[in-house]
């Protein structure tokens, strides 16, 4: 069949094309453009060319908030993926325990990022928050303002509180769109709860979980709003990650170039590794 | 191997029942004998599937006992009571090969792996998968999926027995006669208790020796194919099975004669009491042919499926279809039908009166 050509159809491109623009493109050529060029203000820009990103490249402080980034990143997944299937697996399946469950592990989600951050800090106070408190009084020497495990520690809880609740909603409503019948199949054919927990419920809940683990990759790896709240980076810079360095290049020593060089670098990492990830778990699915 | 007995079988999915109606199935009694071929007959939503998931041990009743050779096994799980059971929609594991498929019930039994390849070759050749042992079973169409789950219902040797639940729904009819006759064969084979639930009244039939039509939670009548087809003892038997289904009339009993449309008519019954809310005529349209006397009619319309005729005429009470010779001529207009004796029935409350 032979498709219509009409170029006047292009009109009605413009609108989204405007719209992108003003959102997403103009303002990441606005970055582009500051990460090749020097700048004193007033309009001057002088060409840098790749100088910027050699220098981030190279950077120690740049590799030390990477690793950083890639720790966390990589401890709440090994942490949220688990935890979130776990949960999911033991929640009520029918009756008034359902929507109890689902509004109870809505809840942190809903709440603003900044607050959670606020919340935290106060929670975690050695001297007066809750959680600070009793641990001291349990014997444990707990400061998360001044020792950097006890800042991990926290920082890691927070998130766990944060973010698991999406893993556990995810993997449920993966689970429950399992057909009855799978689970009768497998009670008839003798498996173990361990056989079907691998043989059908992972395989089954692997496309909402490809989505958990890219949505909760992304988001962590541009975790900003939290840790800085909670430990402003600190102590010293052993909660730094990638976005707080960021801010703090651009912003505080407002090196525009060289933070416009690590956005970029940054963006094309998350990119990346999204990429890699997506392409790695749908390979199968395609062939089939 | 076994004799499967339901013993007053009642099963509800509500806490607490009021009438009929909220009980799935109420009051099932059947002997199965071991090693048999029967059919669970019977329209959507009569509780076929509740009962055989109900025998499987994947439900439990809410009254009554199941025996498997005469021992009562209600208590036991679906692995305890050793059956195999095949479902609707293909069940199979996405991530294993059609060849593990196969295998898997036989490895959670811890079988050596030897006998396993031995077991799932066999199969896999009784069911033309032999050529994608080793392929993904989430490659292949549904119809191989479905033939996976027969498989892996079939793989075992030692079961008690094997249950159908609409196996072919979603099998394209060409290949559906080929599984079917397939399953037949295998039947006489193997020689295991086979239970095959449907809705579809040619599957029924030509699978098993005996059928079981089920309406509205009951069972209606146990029998022959033959037995069905010819004394159905409850109206819903007659119009399910056969094509076009069995005419029921309404009728009166004066004493012992019958009355359809105020002309006496012969029935295969000596009718001996009266006393119900209804009473019908029931008659298949192969059973009647056109005479020069007897129940009035208005001929409708004839239709030509090249074997026969179908006849749509239009008694006072009623329409009733025939089917005729395709060689025979038709009138037009008005005229008069005459009943079969010995197929006529006469039913109280939709029940035969005997």
């Amino acid at each position: 069949m032979n498709k219509t050509v009409n170029q006047k159809a292009w009109f009605f491109v413009i609108p989204v094309f405007v719209l992108v623009a003003f959102n997403a493109i103009i303002p990441l050529m606005t970055v582009v453009n500051y990460a090749f060029q020097e700048t004193f203000g007033n309009n001057v820009f002088m060409w840098e060319g790749t100088r910027w990103f050699k220098q981030i490249m190279l950077s120690e402080r740049f590799h030390a908030s990477l690793g950083r980034q890639f720790l966390f990143t990589f401890i709440i997944l090994f942490i949220q993926i688990p935890l979130g299937i776990a949960i999911a697996l033991t929640m009520p399946k029918e009756g008034i325990g359902v929507p109890i469950c689902l509004v109870l592990m809505s809840m942190p989600l809903l709440i603003p990022w900044n607050v959670v951050g606020a919340m935290w800090n106060i929670f975690a106070l050695p001297d007066i928050g809750f959680l600070g408190h009793s641990l001291n009084a349990l014997g444990f020497d707990y400061n998360f303002t001044q020792q950097i495990g006890d800042a991990w520690f926290t920082t890691i809880l927070m998130d766990v509180w944060h973010w698991t609740s999406l893993v556990v909603l995810l993997s449920y409503a993966g689970l429950r769109s399992i057909q009855p019948a799978y689970y009768q199949a497998a009670e008839i054919d003798g498996a173990s709860r361990w056989a079907i927990f691998t043989k059908i419920e992972l395989p089954k809940m692997k496309k909402v979980l490809t989505i958990a683990i890219l949505l909760r990759f992304m988001d962590s790896f541009m975790i900003y709003t939290e840790p800085f709240v909670l430990t402003g980076g600190g102590p010293g810079n052993a909660t730094a990650f990638l976005s707080i360095d960021l801010v703090k290049m651009a912003l505080g020593q407002f090196d525009l170039g060289p933070a416009a060089a690590m956005s970029l670098i940054y963006f094309f990492i998350v990119l990346l590794v999204c990429w890699v990830f997506y392409t790695l778990m749908m390979r199968n699915e395609e062939k089939s | 191997m076994a004799k499967v007995t339901l013993k007053g079988l009642s099963h509800s999915y509500l806490k607490t029942q009021s009438s009929d109606a909220d009980w799935a199935i109420r009051g099932v009694d059947i002997d199965w004998n071991d090693g048999g071929a029967y059919a669970l007959l019977g329209p959507s939503g009569c509780g076929k599937t509740t009962l055989l998931n109900i025998i499987s041990g994947l439900i439990t009743p809410t009254k009554g006992d199941i025996l498997f050779d005469d021992k009562v096994i209600s208590g036991l799980n679906p692995v305890e009571r050793n059956i195999a059971q095949i479902f609707q929609f293909p069940v199979i594991y996405d991530t294993m090969t059609v060849y593990d498929n196969l295998a898997f019930p036989l490895r959670n039994r811890k079988i050596p792996e030897k006998e396993i390849k031995v077991k799932v070759h066999e199969i896999a050749e009784m069911l033309e998968l032999s050529t994608t042992l080793n392929n993904r079973a989430s490659g292949l169409t549904a119809d191989g999926k479905q033939k996976i789950s027969l498989g892996r219902g079939l793989v075992r040797s030692d079961v008690n027995a094997i249950m159908f639940d609409e196996p072919l729904t979603v099998i394209d009819p060409h290949l559906k006669w080929i599984l079917r006759s397939k399953l037949k064969e295998l039947h006489q084979k193997i020689n295991r208790t086979m239970i095959y639930v449907t809705h579809d009244q040619t599957e029924a039939l030509t699978f098993a020796d005996q059928v079981v039509v089920m309406h509205e939670g009951q069972i209606v009548q146990t029998g022959t194919p033959v037995d069905l087809f010819e004394k159905p003892k409850h109206t819903f038997v007659g119009y399910f099975i056969g094509s076009p289904g069995m005419n029921v009339l309404p009728c009166q009993i004066k004493g012992n004669d019958v009355i359809v449309n105020g002309k006496k008519i012969e029935t295969h019954q000596q009718i001996k009491k009266s006393n119900f809310n209804k009473t019908e005529v029931g008659v298949r349209p192969e059973f009647i042919s056109f005479s020069n006397e007897g129940i009035p009619v208005k001929v409708l319309s004839v239709s030509n499926t090249g074997r026969h005729k179908i006849v749509d005429t239009e008694s006072e009470t009623g329409k009733i279809k025939i089917i005729a010779k395709s060689n025979e001529d038709i009138p037009s207009g008005s005229a008069f039908l005459k009943f079969k004796k010995e197929y006529t029935y006469t039913y109280g409350d939709s029940w035969i009166i005997e």
